[in-house]
């Protein structure tokens, strides 16, 4: 997802309407539904948009190429097939996915480490001209759209020996998540009471100590919520591991998809099923982490 | 990498004696993103601009060579072509997306349980990789193996691709597909923000449910319009992999984007320099329909946030 952001963030809100609870929203959620009938009505709709082609996807993975041309496209076949997802397997699946896996952890951790500890410093001491500075460079990065940033980067890498490496594709990663990380955190850490900043300090603790042992565990939710964000997007990314890499032995997911799709041709149950496998891993996250996820990042934005 | 998340603590600069009522400085913490972000954005950035005065073919040495791209570029009938491509996606994305939006986001603001449930579904887009999503459409819409000529239904088995107009309305219809999830959720946020003493009060006065739609959410709503309108807008000229995926361009540069021009002048005719301008040229628009949007919204808000830091 390109979300070159700009966080131009939103509403004068009371601050007890941060959280909402449950009670309140109840009533003010009734109100709305029944104000909005139009709105019930459109969620319907889209409803069956977003689940239509996701059905499809699912049914037609376990249709025998044949059975695909001969049935009805929405009916789910009558004797599945695990055919086409050993096809995938048999296309090196295994070794994409790995190649993904290293990316998006190589990259995500250090890049949300390295963020919290600038929206630390950015929160706790940006009275500082330099701090300033780098805050306000890292919001003139959601403002651009680092895509275009792509043939320098290329020349970068080939300078750097990196080419065709996976490092090539962590490195850059990281510096593309650093912006919203930062700005998501710093939003957050700001919402800790100066107060338990100062009890801790009093105690003896240092900043290093505050950083990690009262800062990082109060906005835990905060970090799993970029954590996945980042996650999405560095897994689903296309466009570096295309310009950046070139052999199959490093070539992550998303780039897979497209060779398969060349390579399967017209067996679009095969290419179906290729598509299926790589989302599955994100799907599992979306349900482990749904709520922090959708809860996070719609505070996140709408703070 | 693990080198890298733990910053050395000898880089922190010395607090000078005299301001030892002031906190030590903490500058040292932002050093490590810092130094990620310079190497690996604000260099290339850059470097998009110095390329885009030299010629390079990719492999070979670079030469300066003045305006030669940049002549070429904005010579070329293929750049209004591309403004003009890149300038209907965004604006027909924005378009459906917006009021979509915000029906969905005003809609699963509330919590009954079935809302819940939709909401579990809608967001599943957000999940999938433009690559899935175009090479899944691709194959949908194939007019030869897909859903339409296999439920026989010829509306449906049109070549959606093959066809310039019909392509160009499937990729905004994609786009709204893949971002009003995103979108519908940063308003959900906004609209459980709004303190419901607002309606309250309308409801006192005798204002009716939709006039409390457009009198009291609505207006509300504006700052998250703006933030989720440049979401929409600066993002929207970044739209390459999803293009390029699905018609490569095509038919015939029917939909041969700003972001797609960029990459095939560069990685396929092998011509950096034009390439690089064209990238600049991205950026410049990014940057002014940025600074507008907040114009717009009658504050600047990259202010208030270093002003609360």
């Amino acid at each position: 997802v390109s979300t070159a952001t700009l966080d131009l963030s939103t509403e004068p809100s009371e601050p007890a309407d941060h959280r909402p609870s449950q009670g309140v929203q109840g009533s003010l959620g009734r109100r709305l539904l029944h104000l909005n009938w139009a709105a019930g009505l459109s969620s319907w709709i889209w409803f069956f948009i977003v689940m239509i082609p996701i059905y499809w996807i699912v049914i037609t993975s376990l249709k025998t190429q044949s059975n695909y041309f001969q049935s009805n496209p929405l009916v789910p076949p009558g004797h599945p097939t695990l055919d086409n997802f050993r096809l995938v397997f048999d296309n090196d699946f295994t070794g994409y996915f790995v190649n993904s896996v290293i990316v998006a952890v190589g990259s995500v951790v250090p890049a949300v480490l390295v963020s919290f500890m600038a929206a630390y410093a950015v929160i706790r001491d940006g009275n500082r001209f330099f701090l300033r500075s780098v805050n306000w460079l890292f919001l003139m990065g959601l403002a651009i759209p680092l895509q275009a940033t792509i043939i320098p980067l290329y020349l970068l890498i080939i300078k750097l020996k990196l080419y065709d490496t996976l490092l090539a594709l962590i490195l850059p990663s990281i510096a593309f998540a650093i912006p919203l990380s930062v700005l998501v955190l710093a939003n957050f850490i700001r919402d800790v009471p100066k107060e338990l900043f100062e009890s801790m300090r009093v105690d003896g603790a240092n900043e290093w100590a505050l950083l990690w042992r009262l800062a990082f565990p109060l906005t835990r939710p905060a970090l799993v919520t970029i954590t996945i964000y980042n996650l999405l997007t560095v897994w689903n990314n296309f466009l570096l591991p295309l310009v950046l890499t070139t052999s199959p032995g490093k070539r992550t997911l998303p780039l897979a998809l497209w060779t398969f799709q060349g390579q399967f041709g017209v067996n679009v149950p095969a290419v179906l099923a290729s598509v299926l496998l790589t989302v599955l891993p994100i799907l599992a996250l979306y349900i482990l982490g749904r709520r922090q996820l959708l809860s996070g990042l719609s505070a996140g934005f709408t703070k | 990498m693990t080198a890298v998340a733990q910053p050395a603590r000898q880089t922190a600069p010395a607090t000078p004696a005299s301001h030892r009522k002031r906190q030590r400085s903490l500058s040292w913490l932002a050093l490590p993103a810092l130094l990620f972000f310079v190497i690996f954005a604000v260099v290339p950035l850059v470097g998009v601009l110095a390329l885009s005065f030299t010629s390079w073919d990719g492999l070979g040495a670079i030469h300066f060579s003045g305006l030669v791209s940049w002549r070429a570029v904005l010579s070329d009938p293929g750049l209004p072509h591309a403004l003009w491509v890149t300038f209907l996606i965004m604006v027909l994305s924005w378009l459906f997306q917006t009021p979509m939006s915000i029906l969905l986001g005003v809609f699963i603001a509330g919590q009954q349980r079935y809302r819940g449930f939709l909401s579990v579904f809608f967001f599943i887009p957000l999940l999938l990789s433009s690559a899935a999503i175009a090479v899944t459409y691709k194959a949908l819409l194939d007019p030869n193996f897909g859903l339409g000529a296999g439920l026989h239904t010829s509306w449906l088995a049109q070549d959606w691709l093959g066809n310039g107009k019909l392509a160009l309305g499937v990729v905004v219809f994609i786009v709204s597909w893949q971002f009003i999830p995103f979108h519908s959720l940063i308003y959900q946020g906004a609209v459980r923000q709004i303190p419901r003493s607002m309606y309250e009060a309308a409801q006192l006065d005798g204002a009716g449910r939709m006039r409390q739609f457009f009198s009291i959410t609505l207006p509300q709503l504006k700052n998250t319009m703006i933030t989720s309108s440049t979401l929409m807008v600066v993002g929207s000229l970044t739209f390459f992999d999803l293009i390029f995926v699905l018609t490569a361009g095509g038919p015939a540069d029917a939909t041969r984007s700003l972001a797609l021009d960029m990459y095939r002048q560069g990685f396929q005719a092998n011509l950096m320099g034009q390439a690089s301008a064209i990238a600049l040229i991205l950026v410049l628009i990014g940057l002014i329909l940025a600074l507008l949007l907040r114009r717009i919204g009658g504050r600047d808000r990259t202010g208030s946030q270093l002003e609360g830091a």
